[in-house]
């Protein structure tokens, strides 16, 4: 096949440009396309520690419902033996082919799941009012800091969510598995309806 | 003129915007600023209901949540909402409001004959009469409540949009007046998330309808401080309009926002209305108290009201809801509002007192008024009837359960305000678990012990004093903060408020009956017109139980749940009964406080938001192809797809026997997918399977069944070795999430020494089938870096390769039984892929087909679909796949297979079947009998799973699981239908189609 292969986000049905105005007081986007690595392992094993530390430039977060942030890498936790390692575009595969040769011997697994998942992006003054419409997790920064991340539902869709307050106010990311992403953009939106300008 | 009884001055109203509606049609003005009752009193409206039971004329009540009357329907078209309290809805222009009983009109009430039968609508009417023959109780029913009258449930769809929100704080404060506003400040001061949520438009409760004074000034100068004070405090919500209704466990509170009630229909500034799951470290209670009436002949006519709703509607809304007022009490507080008229201009012909000794502070400015104070007197009886036009008072003797005079006495009046005492608000604390606490002194109910971090103050416990109200306030607002882990920061201190001492009230729960069973009816539930005598009645037929009193009498049963009527009930059951109030106890407080609309419950989940709506990544290209979908759980899945003019059976035939006859192409993407990886995994596997896999090569892939510990079959599917310690397992469409969860579980608690790792990726790859006699060319002219010759790629084998460019797992399986290849890729070329086996297959003219045509093919096949085929009790023996059962391990569900019931011999069993007559298509779910005209009960043998058109060998097929079935091949069972035909099928092999498997082996 001569012609390269054309890749499409999950939103490639709603169309992922911001739906909601920059005059609004929450806007609404996609990250797509990120690398993203499943890895599970024990930590309990020094030579599993050391080699994703030595790959990844830092150590696996091991609190839990925490992020590690390694330069451009960050890794979610997922639970005692499991991470979400998030790649900028294009650098997934190239980490996937490290870690599993720095891994080798080891119990271990690491699965691509760059495709099976993208990341939305809810920023503005009213973005926690937007998801505590469909989430019961408390979002105010008191209790859910940039730093921590959480596994949990938004609507009807799980998401794992972490917050990453920006100078021009907070921001939050949701994982969301691919086959959910279309619904639960449109349920954001749909939500946002009330903080566009009219 | 307009608006009549409108006082010239004063009021809290703007003057300046003068508002249209109308009422029962008739066109109406009054002011923004009122309540859709204070507009209706202003215009003299006194009736505007007929009650529940009698038809009896019914006038405004109250001035809050407890009215029990002034119900009406509002709005039209989709918008409407039945039953809106008028003492709470705000007035806008357009206004419609409409009477919700009362046939053919409010004015003449044909349906009123049923006062005069009154004799014969005792309590526990409907179930002495309409409960005989009990097969007429569905016409009466009907009728019941068409002559009820509970307004009117729109035809429509709702046209508004309503929205939810989950919202955490630390201190929830329920009502803002005196108390909650002071709670607010010493909680919002320190800085911990306060939220103050009042079912009013405006903060300040009971302040805004009172005269009272606050360091000197008004009260409501205060209230406007506070309320801006806390509307600058960052941490501290401010919600007006809301109405805490609902109060569950670990402090879980939902409130019922009005965002745009207030406003005409079509204005768009937000959802109509919002509610809140608030989750709160400590709750505090300020939700006021409501005054009880009193209990005596005919104190249900229109211009009989609450004195503390008097008060309001003169002081708050400028409005005199009447020319000349009786006052009847048994405390001090009413002669407040003695004053209130006096001092509006409206004559006050007297103030009825039951108490023997009036001595207070209040009745002594009354006194000095000039107003006559009846002491030790009722009112028996009320004249009037659609307006109050006089009343009767006699004099009680000493301990007020007879009278001293003979003969009652007259009095000229068109208003009575009337005061039985207060009941503070204990409804949340009750919904918190709390057990409310009867006080002799207030003679109410006032919190008990709490069972959740909550606490009540001011007058939702007790406390009728505004000093006291603000300090408790302030106090549990900085107890709670500090609960929270923040310490009070100073501030302005609570302002002082006048004292009058209040001299003790008087228990009169029932003032007694002038002229026993005679006398007029005396009303204790308004809304459903449960009379004293009712209560006393229900006593004498046995009733001990105050909730079997409430479900007999229907007492407290209304809209209103009881909000005036309960507490004066229940004391009128305790006096019958002859025990104290304590031991009778009160009923059940339930959420909702006050009705709550269905639209807010639900929220945005409505229409394509109810429930999640997963797609695959070709989705869209369904879409643009016309697809018809289906719902696969919650998966969108292309059902057919119909070319132009085409039905589903013409477009299922067509899709078939390309498939059968050269390619199809299918979306399989929806299979659950997991990652099985460790050295233990060909162990795990062999655990959860039936069948072993210790053998299967790497590069192999083969069938498995899944059990439940019930030796059921729970799913099946195709797993894949990909390596020595890596396998790639597929699950149904709709078990893969509870598959994963399954797997996890054994590993995680009972396997743990087992060494491997799930990751679910099902999400990951996109899986396009490309199934027919014609597959492999297609396959070969996207793929160049793999053999797909028969002997290079067997069937049950996968390979690595490119597929038009992306690397891709290709399999050969297949659920039709032709020769065919699902190529997974990772879903975001999913649909370049599907693309480029179109435009590679469009020499064979390649069709894509659905779902329908891929449950024809497996059928023909005799392929089973768990969950269809399968309902949970049925072992892999009554499928016929013994075959799958290995013998020399275990696995999970083997040992159910060993009980005796599994091993019945008579069990139901997985059969084909042919209608006799070929062209029908026997219903799915239908049940089949040996002999259709057997004494009934007839015996059944079991029931179709599956049943299709099969277009290739051009008949009918269905399968069937049949008591027995296996060796009954060959006979005759019938399926009597519901439409009364009887259809003939004969019992065959499931295996329809090429049953030697050869055309998957090309």
């Amino acid at each position: 096949m001569s012609e390269s292969p054309r890749r499409e986000s999950p939103l490639a049905g709603v169309g992922s440009q911001p739906v909601v105005g920059d005059a609004a007081t929450v806007r609404l986007a996609e990250r797509p396309f990120r690398g993203q690595l499943n890895l599970r392992g024990d930590v309990a094993s020094p030579t599993f520690v050391d080699a994703v530390t030595g790959v990844l430039g830092g150590p696996l977060p091991v609190q839990p419902n925490t992020v590690a942030d390694h330069g451009e890498v960050r890794i979610f936790w997922l639970g005692p033996d499991e991470w979400l390692i998030i790649t900028p575009e294009g650098a997934g595969s190239d980490l996937k082919t490290v870690l599993q040769k720095a891994l080798e011997g080891i119990h271990f697994a690491l699965s691509d799941v760059s495709s099976g998942q993208t990341t939305l992006v809810v920023s503005g003054p009213d973005a926690g009012s937007l998801l505590s419409k469909s989430c019961t997790l408390d979002l105010h920064p008191r209790a859910f800091a940039p730093g921590q991340c959480a596994q949990t539902l938004l609507a009807g869709s799980t998401v794992l969510l972490s917050r990453l307050d920006r100078a021009h106010g907070p921001e939050f990311e949701l994982v969301v598995r691919r086959s959910f992403a279309d619904y639960l953009w449109r349920c954001l939106a749909d939500g946002a309806e009330e903080y566009q300008p009219a | 003129m307009t608006q009549p009884r409108r006082l010239p001055q004063g009021g809290r109203i703007d003057r300046s915007r003068e508002l249209a509606f109308s009422f029962n049609g008739r066109p109406l003005q009054g002011y923004a600023g009122d309540t859709l009752a204070a507009a209706l009193l202003a215009n003299d409206v006194r009736l505007v209901a007929r009650s529940f039971k009698y038809h009896r004329p019914r006038g405004i009540v109250g001035a809050g949540a407890e009215e029990p009357n002034a119900l009406l329907q509002l709005g039209g078209g989709g918008h409407t909402l039945p039953h809106q309290r008028a003492t709470q809805v705000e007035l806008y222009a357009g206004l419609e409001a409409v009477s919700v009983n009362g046939w053919p009109s409010l004015e003449f009430d044909l349906m009123a004959i049923n006062s005069r039968l009154a004799g014969l609508l005792p309590a526990g009417f409907y179930y002495k009469t309409f409960m005989w023959p009990q097969r007429f109780w569905g016409r009466y029913e009907h009728q019941i409540r068409r002559a009820a009258g509970l307004g009117r449930a729109p035809m429509e769809a709702d046209p508004d949009r309503y929205d939810k929100t989950h919202v955490h704080c630390d201190v929830l404060i329920a009502g803002g007046g005196p108390a909650g506003l002071a709670a607010a400040l010493a909680a919002g001061r320190s800085g911990a998330r306060v939220i103050l949520a009042d079912e009013q438009a405006e903060f300040g409760g009971g302040l805004l309808g009172s005269r009272e004074q606050l360091d000197g000034r008004p009260a409501t100068d205060w209230v406007k401080a506070a309320v801006a004070e806390l509307r600058g405090l960052p941490e501290v919500r401010m919600l007006p309009r809301s109405t805490v209704f609902g109060y569950y466990d670990h402090n879980l509170l939902t409130i019922a926002e009005r965002v745009t009630d207030h406003l005409p229909p079509g204005i768009s500034a937000g959802p109509r209305q919002r509610l809140w799951r608030v989750r709160a470290g400590r709750v505090v209670i300020a939700a006021g108290a409501i005054e009880r009436p009193l209990v005596f002949g005919n104190n249900d006519r229109p211009g009989v009201m609450q004195a503390s709703a008097v008060s309001t509607y003169l002081n708050r809304y400028a409005v005199a809801p009447g020319r000349a007022a009786a006052v009847f009490t048994n405390n001090d507080s009413a002669y407040r509002s003695a004053l209130d008229l006096l001092d509006a201009g409206v004559e006050v012909a007297a103030v009825v007192d039951v108490r023997l000794r009036v001595d207070g502070e209040l009745p002594a400015r009354v006194r000095a008024a000039g107003i006559a104070v009846h002491s030790g007197y009722a009112l028996v009886d009320v004249q009037g009837g659609k307006r109050v036009e006089g009343a009767r008072l006699m004099a009680l003797d000493s301990d007020g359960r007879g009278f001293s005079s003979a003969y009652p006495v007259g009095l000229r009046c068109d208003l009575i305000a009337m005061s039985g005492g207060w009941s503070p608000a204990v409804h949340l604390h009750s919904q918190s678990g709390g057990k409310p606490r009867f006080d002799e002194t207030l003679a109410a109910f006032v919190p008990g012990t709490s069972c959740q971090a909550e606490v009540s103050v001011g007058a939702a416990r007790g406390c009728f004093d505004l000093s006291g109200c603000l300090q408790e306030g302030f106090e549990a607002g900085a107890a709670a903060a500090r609960a929270q882990g923040f310490e009070a920061r100073p501030g302005a201190p609570m302002p002082a408020a006048v004292i009058i001492a209040q001299a003790p009230m008087m228990p009169m729960w029932r003032v007694p009956s002038w002229r026993g069973v005679k006398g007029p009816k005396q009303f204790v539930d308004f809304q459903n017109d449960t009379s004293a005598a009712d209560i006393a009645l229900a006593a004498r037929e046995g009733y001990r139980s105050v909730e079997h009193v409430k479900r007999y009498t229907a007492l407290g049963f209304g809209t209103d749940q009881g909000k005036l009527g309960n507490i004066n009930g229940m004391a009128i059951l305790a006096e019958t009964l002859g025990q104290d109030i304590p031991s009778t106890g009160t009923t059940t407080f339930r959420p909702p406080y006050t009705p709550v609309s269905i639209g807010t419950l639900v929220g945005r989940t409505v229409g394509d938001l109810f429930d999640p709506l997963r797609k695959t990544a070709i989705h869209e290209w369904h879409v643009e192809h016309g697809a018809e979908f289906e719902n696969v759980g919650q998966w969108k899945r292309p059902w057919y797809y119909p070319r132009q003019g085409e039905s589903l059976d013409q477009a299922v035939y067509r899709e078939c026997l390309a498939a059968r006859r050269t390619v199809g192409v299918m979306d399989a993407s929806t299979l659950g997918k997991i990652d099985v990886r460790g050295p233990d995994a060909a162990e795990f596997l062999n655990r959860v399977y039936t069948n072993g896999w210790t053998k299967l090569g790497v590069g192999r892939c083969r069938y498995g069944l899944m059990l439940g510990e019930d030796g059921m079959v729970m799913d099946d599917g195709v797993t894949a070795r990909l390596a020595d310690d890596h396998y790639y397992m597929t699950t149904t469409t709709g078990g893969a999430a509870h598959v994963m969860g399954w797997l996890e579980r054994w590993l995680q608690t009972e396997w743990p020494d087992l060494k491997v790792y799930l990751t679910s990726v099902t999400d990951q790859w996109a899986t396009v089938a490309v199934v027919g006699p014609q597959s492999r060319g297609v396959l070969a002219a996207l793929c160049q870096d793999i053999d797909f010759a028969a002997e290079a790629f067997p069937f049950m084998a996968f390979r690595e390769g490119t597929v038009a460019g992306v690397a891709a797992r290709v399999f050969r399986i297949s659920f039709s039984g032709e020769l065919s290849y699902e190529i997974n890729v990772p879903a975001d070329y999913g649909r370049h892929v599907w693309e480029a086996v179109m435009a590679a297959g469009a020499a064979f003219d390649i069709t894509p087909y659905g779902t329908e045509s891929m449950h024809v093919l497996r059928a023909e096949k005799g392929f089973i679909i768990v969950g269809q085929d399968t309902d949970g009790s049925v072992t892999p023996d009554d499928l016929g796949m013994s075959w799958i059962l290995a013998k020399n391990k275990d696995y999970l569900g083997r040992r159910s297979l060993l009980r005796p019931d599994s091993v019945r011999t008579d069990r139901k069993q997985m059969v084909g079947l042919k209608t006799l007559q070929p062209g029908f298509v026997l219903p799915e779910g239908a049940q089949l009998v040996d002999d259709p005209d057997a004494a009934k009960p007839v015996p059944m043998l079991g029931h179709v799973t599956s049943s299709y058109h099969s277009p290739c060998l051009g008949r009918s097929i269905a399968l069937a699981l049949i008591r027995n079935g296996r060796q009954r091949h060959g006979d005759v069972v019938y399926a009597p239908l519901s439409d009364g035909r009887i259809v003939r099928a004969e019992i065959c092999d499931p295996v329809f189609y090429d049953p030697e498997g050869a055309r998957q082996n090309v």
